[in-house]
């Protein structure tokens, strides 16, 4: 099963603190007294409202249904009642609150019922389409609906089926933890995605520093009728980034402008997949995940952790933070981010959180100038020249950012974790990236009011000329035929056309007035010809 | 609060210069071997102007001062004009050129990191422009002098020109074996014959070539600390041997071989410690290629047919100032792009 694996460029070697959440099996975790769960846990439309404050609902039933092509359902992790529907902050780095609906568990814990559906002989369309109400979306941390990523683009087109269980984050093991556990029901999601894929090869990516899932994995994918491949990749952040684990295992390279499955690629997480089976082969809808919880706690580990459930519930059931501990991280310390408060909740998109302090994640001393070592170079998985980005970035120069592949940037964090001079250049990155996208909606903008504005003097114009005509005609008396009409409107139209040319050329830059002769005959010569040329090119 | 990524695995510019001059410790004790312990003081009189002119600079310029005097860029260019100078220069020529390299090549341009040029070789050329008889007389290795000068002594004729009775200039200072070479060859004398004086040793110049040995020990440990990457002492050193092979193998009499050239002069200084300065080299690992080899093509066509012994000062200057250029087209495929 030894196949060649094609390396990128770059990346980084942080140190792992993997041991300490993977020494004990993943915990269940009791409910909640209260679950706050954000409508928007996803990529994509907010879901649309389907409970009032006071319904009772029971577990696994609809609360908000996907609304839009892009957009995920959210359903009851357990029985209970609508407290209210408000907006609460939610895990986002923003801090901003958002609405989220809350539920009072009642302690029942009693299941809707359950339907499941019989995937070996549904047809593939009706499948995908039941997706829509598994609220189901990439557990990998990218969020996306994952109906989305099955419906088969020109009916599919998909050749490569490839499983992320890379996991290359530090601190990181919730997948870990499920590929140990939870390897045949993820075998089983496996062929569940192949099938609906129609993908003849399926190849699963496993880090190295990974022994344990890779050899669960192994064997639950012997056990399978459907031929899976188990690829062990070395130890590299970031080799479960989609486009870098495509290469690692394919070689092949997904260009910039394009999306996977565009070459025949599509990629999932181990947790989606397994989600996605849970989903027709049980019934039961995306209400909960495995959550790592790790750093400063005094008992780290894995927990099922239903959504809506509040960090500070899972923080204690981790033991409670240590006292030192002054910051709490979802997600990994490469690429997460600062939570706004422990009241937040766990989503869909939660696979760790970290509770950091001073000793783990020290102030970084403050930023020197570049020295251009282009170790950032050396670590970028894009090949991208951070330097040169950091550079048009700190200079408002996003143009040249662009022309460097900006958006080609996939903040993995490597430039910055190498820096001598400790410069945050991701974030110079991201300032660079919403700087431009907001000068290109504006541009837009822009430029969609400026044609509405000479469409509009145009028709003033013209309605000013038509009934000048009109008034010239009826002056001219009726003994005159109607037959000139035609050819007045055209001259009418001519003579505009002259006029705004005429005020084009007296607005024409006015730096090259004062020449001498010599240089002014020159121009008019250019003028000239390049009058010509465009004449030649309308005729030709 | 801090930000992503929270981790950082990096060293700092201060430990990257401190391993520079680390690297550099060989290359001093063979030279207070070979030529004595007078290059202690002029290193020691580079790094005060140093330290003092960038503190000077930097709170003229409301700058903070500590972080970027513990940077230690300021000592490495120190100690790499130093080492480039005549080691028994007087004190004033040592101040003018670490001055002129702090404050015009490198404080006035925007500090650390915003220096198009080397300041180091931007203070060595100018001295070689301004006072050319003092930049090239160089002292005569200890053991071909037919004087030698205490440490005191050394001091003395430093800071007041003054030599102990008896001894005249001849006596102590000696032609370098580029300079030699050169007028010799002017003279009419083929390169085999040349090579019979007593100045040459059995890959460069006799004694020299042990500095230049210990440069090329620093330098490797640079390379194993992958403080430098691989690509600018490669392309320096394979350049500079390509173009004296070549010439020396169609024109033996008239064109000394690689051998010689490697181990003379500031090249091996050049290959590991000068031409390797990020700040005012190219970035991309082709960049570094082309810059390197035209620095090691530039250093032998200045040797050979130019009016100055060395040329490495030169050649460095002449490619920092195409480094924009070399960036610009050396930019590697981006990935997901065509080239």
């Amino acid at each position: 099963m030894i196949s060649k694996l094609f390396k990128f460029h770059g990346g980084v070697h942080p140190p792992e603190n993997k041991l300490e959440s993977t020494s004990e099996p993943i915990r269940s975790f009791p409910i909640p007294p209260r679950l706050v769960l954000p409508l928007r846990q996803h990529v994509g439309n907010l879901p649309k409202i389907r409970v009032q404050a006071g319904d009772h609902v029971l577990k696994g039933q609809l609360l908000a249904e996907a609304e839009g092509s892009v957009s995920a359902a959210v359903h009851a992790p357990t029985s209970g009642v609508i407290v209210s529907i408000e907006e609460q902050p939610i895990p986002h780095p923003s801090g901003l609150p958002d609405v989220c609906i809350l539920l009072q568990p009642d302690g029942e814990d009693r299941w809707l019922e359950r339907k499941t559906i019989d995937w070996r002989h549904a047809d593939r369309r009706m499948l995908v389409a039941s997706l829509r109400d598994s609220g189901v979306v990439g557990m990998g941390g990218a969020a996306f609906p994952t109906q989305i990523k099955l419906r088969p683009s020109g009916e599919s087109g998909i050749h490569v089926l490839i499983i992320n269980g890379a996991e290359c984050e530090p601190y990181i093991t919730c997948d870990d933890m499920l590929m140990r556990e939870r390897a045949d029901e993820i075998v089983k999601g496996i062929e569940v995605v192949q099938y609906l894929l129609g993908a003849e090869r399926c190849i699963v990516g496993i880090e190295d520093n990974k022994p344990y899932a890779a050899s669960s994995m192994r064997e639950a994918c012997s056990r399978s009728a459907t031929a899976i491949e188990v690829e062990v990749v070395p130890t590299l952040y970031p080799s479960g980034d989609a486009r870098r684990l495509i290469h690692l295992l394919t070689g092949i390279e997904v260009p910039s402008d394009k999306r996977s499955t565009d070459v025949g690629v599509q990629v999932f997480n181990v947790a989606t997949v397994m989600a996605v089976y849970r989903y027709f082969e049980h019934g039961e809808p995306a209400i909960s995940r495995i959550v790592t919880v790790a750093g400063n706690v005094r008992n780290p580990g894995n927990f099922e952790v239903p959504f809506g459930t509040p960090i500070d519930n899972l923080l204690e059931a981790a033991g409670g933070v240590l006292p030192d501990t002054n910051d709490l991280i979802m997600g990994g310390p490469m690429m997460g981010f600062s939570l706004p408060s422990p009241q937040v909740s766990v989503t869909k998109a939660t696979n760790c959180i970290i509770a950091g302090a001073p000793k783990m994640f020290p102030e970084p001393p403050p930023a020197m100038p570049c020295i251009r070592c282009a170790r950032c170079a050396d670590a970028c998985p894009a090949n991208l020249q951070p330097q040169e980005l950091y550079w048009f970035s700190k200079s408002d120069n996003f143009e040249k950012a662009r022309d460097y592949h900006l958006f080609d940037c996939i903040e993995c964090g490597c430039c910055s974790y190498v820096c001598p001079s400790h410069i945050p250049l991701v974030q110079y990155y991201r300032y660079a990236k919403s700087e431009i996208l907001v000068a290109d909606k504006a541009k837009q903008a822009a430029d969609l009011a400026r044609e509405r504005n000479e469409f509009r003097l145009a028709r003033i114009e013209r309605e000013k000329q038509e009934r000048a005509a009109k008034h010239a005609q009826k002056a001219a008396g009726a003994k005159t035929e109607t037959a000139g009409d035609d050819d007045a409107k055209k001259a009418a139209i001519a003579a505009a056309m002259e006029r705004a040319r005429a005020q084009k050329a007296e607005v024409a830059p006015q730096n090259t007035t004062d020449l001498p002769p010599a240089v002014q005959n020159e121009i008019a010569e250019i003028d000239a010809r390049r009058a010509e040329a465009t004449q030649e090119k309308q005729e030709s | 609060m801090n930000q992503p990524p929270y981790i950082s695995g990096s060293t700092s510019v201060s430990v990257i210069m401190l391993k520079v001059l680390l690297a550099l410790v060989p290359g001093i004790v063979a030279y207070v071997w070979i030529f004595g312990s007078g290059v202690l003081v002029s290193l020691l009189l580079a790094s005060v102007t140093a330290l003092v002119s960038e503190a000077v600079m930097l709170r003229l310029r409301n700058r903070p001062i500590m972080p970027f005097l513990m940077d230690g860029s300021a000592l490495v260019t120190a100690w790499l004009l130093a080492l480039a100078l005549p080691p028994l220069a007087p004190w004033w020529l040592i101040v003018v050129g670490t001055l002129f390299a702090i404050v015009i090549a490198k404080q006035l341009y925007g500090g650390l990191g915003y220096n198009p040029f080397n300041p180091a070789m931007i203070g060595y050329a100018v001295l070689l422009i301004s006072f050319p008889a003092i930049m090239t007389q160089w002292p005569a290795p200890l053991a071909l002098a037919h004087a030698q000068l205490g440490f005191m002594d050394q001091v003395h004729y430093i800071f007041g020109r003054m030599l102990p009775d008896g001894v005249g200039l001849d006596a102590i200072s000696s032609a370098t074996p580029l300079d030699y070479l050169k007028t010799q060859l002017k003279l009419q004398h083929g390169v085999a014959e040349i090579w019979q004086a007593p100045v040459f040793g059995t890959l460069g110049g006799k004694g020299g070539e042990i500095v230049v040995g210990a440069y090329l020990l620093g330098g490797l440990y640079l390379l194993q600390q992958r403080i430098i990457s691989w690509h600018v002492p490669t392309a320096f050193l394979l350049a500079l041997a390509a173009m004296s092979a070549i010439f020396h193998l169609i024109d033996p009499v008239h064109y000394a071989g690689a051998t010689f050239h490697l181990f003379s002069g500031a090249s091996m200084l050049c290959a590991f410690f000068i031409a390797t300065d990020p700040i005012s080299g190219p970035t991309t690992p082709k960049g570094k290629l082309v810059f390197a080899a035209g620095i090691g093509i530039l250093t032998w066509l200045i040797r050979t047919y130019g009016g100055y012994p060395d040329g490495v000062a030169f050649a460095v200057l002449l490619m920092n100032i195409c480094v924009p250029l070399i960036d610009a087209y050396t930019q590697p495929r981006v990935f997901g792009h065509e080239k």
